[in-house]
């Protein structure tokens, strides 16, 4: 997975049956201190996250089969958690030069 | 899933088996700002789309499951059009009310 912000969505109402009744989001890939690394994503919400919301992503493999349940099912990126206020702990990056 | 702009179509009636009766576009990938990203691909279409639309697509292992009953050998299809993207303007995060830094 990875940390993503979202940044707005995709009103889509014909598209492949799969997606029927799934909300698409756009998400910005983030990098372990939040900063954009210039990547844009349409995500399917599994979690209800909104437009702000820093949620975590799942782009890679068997994910999307997994979460959704069904085999064959053509989406790559969900969003499937809305990461928690004050959520991250990042040792100092004095620590972590060594 | 990105979203990507249908620029042209591609014909090759000489062609992998599978890939019969697949419509083929040429398609530019876009950026959240709707500027071209990358260089043009060629995408297999599985909702019926026209030269100028904006749609999203598939990539890698799903592509092949984007026409439903069939396996089809393509690691990019497209599945749906956009009708409208929003985006929330700007895309910054407040850092702190995330992160906390520890020794």
């Amino acid at each position: 997975m990875e940390l993503g912000l979202v940044i707005g969505n995709i009103v889509s109402t014909i598209k492949q049956k799969n997606y029927h009744g799934r909300k698409l989001l756009l998400v910005e890939s983030l990098d372990a201190e939040l900063n954009p690394i210039g990547t844009t994503t349409v995500c399917v919400d599994t979690v209800d996250a909104g437009e702000g919301d820093v949620v975590l992503v799942a782009r890679e493999g068997r994910a999307a089969s997994e979460i959704l349940g069904e085999e064959t099912i053509p989406v790559r990126s969900l969003v499937i958690g809305v990461i928690d206020h004050k959520g991250i702990s990042i040792l100092k990056p004095k620590h972590n030069q060594g | 899933m990105k979203l990507g702009r249908i620029q042209g179509k591609v014909w090759a009636t000489k062609k992998d088996a599978q890939l019969t009766g697949i419509k083929l576009y040429l398609m530019q990938p876009l950026d959240k700002n709707l500027n071209p990203m990358g260089r043009e691909i060629v995408a297999a279409d599985a909702i019926g789309v026209g030269e100028g639309d904006l749609v999203y697509w598939v990539g890698s292992r799903e592509g092949t499951f984007a026409v439903p009953g069939k396996r089809i050998p393509s690691d990019a299809s497209i599945v749906g059009f956009v009708d409208s993207v929003h985006v929330a303007v700007p895309s910054k995060v407040k850092k702190n009310d995330y992160i906390n830094y520890i020794d």
